[in-house]
Formats: C-alpha cells, structure tokens, sequence
C-alpha cells in the first residue's frame, strides 16, 4: 500500500480513473509514485508522452539529441509547428508541462551509451524503447535486463507495427530471445528510408503506453511472452508467442553478455570514414557543372518509383537499388557514371555493388537529392 | 491442399508486392524453399551463406515459433498460416 496521497485537483482531474473499480485510488497512487524512462521522442515517444503525462506518471524522463523538423510532425505529435527547430526533449516538455503540471519531467540531451545506459535507466521502474535503430535497442534490452527492469518494446515499418514487453526478471523473454542477432547494415531500411504512415506509431506507441500504466499501476496482464503484430494496410492484429530462450547470451541460464558491448560493432556498423572511399565521390556542385560539358556522366537514380515522383535529376535513369544487381546488363560499364539517391546512402551501396562488380566508372554524390536541393536546384523538393 | 505464407512488408519488394502466397502443405522447410524457389531474391535476405535461415528472421507456424517446435521440418497442417517475421528497428 502507498502512502502517496492525491490532491483535490488531482482527484478531479484523474476522476475517470478512479471511479473505475480495477483502478481506483490504489492504481492512481502508484501511478504518481512511478517513473517512466521513454528512450526516443519522436513516433513512438510522443503518443507515449502525452498519454503517460496525462494518465499522471509521477515521473517521466526523455532521452533524445535530436531536433523538431518538419518531417516529423506527420506522426510526432507531441512537437508542433511552433517548436520547429528547438531540442525535442524540450520541445516535448513544454507540451507536457501544459497538459499536466503534476508530473515531473526530466530530460537528457544525449544519445544512450554503453557509458551512460546504466546511470540514464537506474532512477527508473519501467523503461520504453521507442527508438529507431539497432545499436540502441540491443542496448536498452541489455541494460535493462541487467538492472531486472520491464522494457516496454514497440517498432514499427511503413504500415506494420510490433509490440511487447520484455521482462526477464517476470519470468518473460528479452529482445535477443527474439532476434539473437540484428540483420547487417542495409538489409533492413530505416524509417527515414522506407517511410511511416503518420499513424501507426500512434497506435504501437499508445499500446505501449497501455502497458508501461498496467505496469506501474499493477493491473491487468502484461504483454510478457506475446509479440503483438499490427498491419495497418490490412488492419489486422496477430498474437505471437514468444519464449525465454534458456541459452540466451544476456537473460539465459547462463549468460555470456554480462556487461554492456560496443553496439556499433555488434550490429556490424563501420565507422564512416573506413566505409568510403573519397575517390568514389562527387558532390552534387560538380555533377551539375559536369552536366553542363560536353561529356556529361550517365545519371543513374536508385530511388523506388514513388520517390522518383517526387522529384529526380533531369536526364536521370532509375533503377532501384534492390533490382540493380539482376539489371548490370543495362548498364554500360565504359562510360562515366554518377549514382545518386535522396540522402547518398543507398547510392553509397549501389557503388560499392557496381564496383565490386566491373564498373570503374562510378562515382557516388554525396548528400543526395537532399545537398542538389540546397546547393543546385532548390525547385527539386526535398522530402 | 494449401497453405498460406504471410510475407512482411520489408521483404514484399521481393515477392513483386505480394502480402501471401498459397503453397502446397509440406515441412515448413520445404515450403520456404518453395517460396524462394518463386521469388528468387528472398532467399538472400532468408538465408545466410551458409544457407541457414538469418537469425533475424523468425518463422511462426500459427502462433509458435519454429525453434520451439521442430524447427525446418515443422509440419504445416492444412489451412494453416506460415509468418515471416524479421526484425524491424523504426521508432522515430
């Protein structure tokens, strides 16, 4: 039993929560008396916020370094128009403070560390995975498997969402239990690649926020050992179960992983400057005024078919980069070649294939359609 | 008789947009060698070098996980669903 008590103002303003048998004063208590680390302000970490804020979490921390631009505000619906350009976690905080200013806030600009990750998870009782990478969500799993924490997992792709909770400690599965190992750079595209409907993060989000309150408030049954899908094109919702895996390397039997690893290597993520060669580059300045010779470079776009409507090069050819290995045969290995893509990452990868491959011609434009649009052509949108 | 393999979205680029696709029931492993069989450039992101499944690949036969069943040579009973379920990191 807690020894929290409620205000006036608190007890009007949680009323439908009270009056509700299952949670009552006693659920209401625990919720003001627990915390909530959310890992990630953006998709999944503004549904979350808002609801965790307005539900009255005692104490809520934000980690994330990231900026409010205005390609997030299709989906991140705790920043606005008006904190365009300022710190999320700031920006995310403000908005909190005026939905309810009983709850305490706290913020962390930094990325989530092997240095930091313990320091960062301690103060909390419940952690919230909303991140978008690899590298952070082996750590957050680690490190809070570690420390006997719940963590709260959503991720989402395009029109498909997954959800769960992993914790060890409760007798449930962790993160490795799931995928052992993560899939190698590339493999799998990043949101910023492969797009987000607007509302699927709020729908994975808000299921996590479900069970971070379950949690704290001790109700209900928690979605340990049952991965919820979600496909929003079809919407459909599909149960999965999962299981502890007695030979895990971090919440096994007998675990191998006991101190936090370096998650860059891990997930096969080579520092920059090793990966590229700067011979093989070109920037967007010097492919217009090669363009404009007598010899200009055959264009090649490795963008899909929607992002080529967007907007491409004048004169481009496009072939995607998923098909270019099955369509070498189109590509004339003689002539002089420039591959671009909307920021250069594909285009990077699309170079490395076609020169691993005969073609010594090639050449990557750094930056993208994004740099053509700052410093060429600012006609061709950037998206 | 039939059963249906469910194909995420990240890797229906590779099954020509394709969300399912019927196949005759058999192992699990021969149903996946089946599929890759029709789309040739699954098998690179399903298997490794090795020709193992990726360990970031999950196969759920129903609602069950294949390493906890009897993995490739899991029988898929008539009408029944085959998920492939890869790890996805969106977040943001």
């Amino acid at each position: 039993m807690t020894n929290t008590t409620l205000s006036n103002e608190e007890i009007r303003r949680y009323s439908r929560h009270l009056i509700m048998p299952e949670f009552g004063m006693q659920g209401q208590r625990r919720v003001k008396e627990g915390s909530v680390l959310l890992i990630g302000a953006g998709g999944l970490g503004s549904p979350l916020a808002l609801y965790l804020a307005a539900a009255g979490v005692g104490h809520i921390g934000l980690v994330d370094f990231d900026v409010v631009d205005e390609s997030n505000l299709q989906r991140q619906i705790v920043h606005g128009t008006s904190t365009l350009g300022i710190r999320k976690t700031e920006s995310a905080k403000r908005r909190l403070w005026d939905l309810n200013p009983h709850v305490e806030v706290t913020t962390y600009e930094e990325q989530i560390t092997s240095e930091n990750a313990f320091e960062l998870l301690r103060p909390y009782d419940v952690i919230v995975d909303g991140t978008d990478n690899f590298p952070t969500r082996y750590l957050t799993n680690d490190a809070s498997v570690m420390l006997g924490k719940p963590n709260v997992y959503g991720s989402i792709f395009r029109f498909e969402g997954q959800a769960t909770v992993f914790h060890p400690k409760a007798g449930g599965p962790c993160y490795r239990c799931l995928y052992p190992e993560p899939p190698p750079p590339g493999l799998v595209p990043s949101c910023a690649e492969g797009g987000v409907l607007g509302v699927l993060p709020g729908v994975i989000g808000t299921i996590q926020a479900t069970e971070a309150i379950k949690l704290i408030a001790g109700i209900g049954e928690p979605l340990i050992g049952r991965l919820m899908l979600y496909d929003a094109l079809a919407m459909r919702f599909r149960e999965l179960k999962l299981r502890r895996n007695p030979e895990c390397p971090v919440c096994g039997d007998h675990p191998t992983v006991t101190e936090l690893i370096d998650y860059e290597q891990f997930c096969g993520i080579i520092p920059e400057p090793a990966q590229t060669d700067a011979s093989y580059e070109i920037t967007p300045i010097e492919v217009a005024a090669w363009l404009k010779r007598d010899d200009p470079p055959f264009l090649l776009d490795v963008r899909e078919p929607n992002e080529w409507e967007i907007g491409h090069l004048p004169g481009a050819t496009r072939i995607s980069v998923n098909e270019l290995a099955d369509r070498l045969g189109e590509l004339d290995t003689a002539r002089e070649m420039v591959v671009y893509c909307r920021s250069g990452v594909r285009s990077g990868r699309a170079v490395d294939l076609l020169r691993g491959t005969g073609f010594r011609k090639v050449k990557n434009m750094i930056g993208g359609i994004l740099r053509w649009s700052d410093e060429v052509d600012p006609s061709i949108p950037k998206y | 008789m039939a059963v249906t393999l469910s194909i995420p979205t990240a890797l229906r680029q590779y099954t020509g947009g394709a969300a399912a696709v019927t196949l005759a029931s058999g192992p699990v492993g021969q149903l996946l060698a089946n599929l890759v069989e029709q789309h040739p450039q699954l098998g690179k992101q399903l298997y490794n070098e090795q020709g193992q499944l990726r360990n970031f690949v999950n196969i759920y036969v129903g609602d069950e996980d294949i390493r906890y069943l009897q993995g490739p040579d899991t029988q898929v009973p008539d009408g029944e669903t085959v998920s492939i379920i890869p790890a996805i990191a969106g977040g943001n």
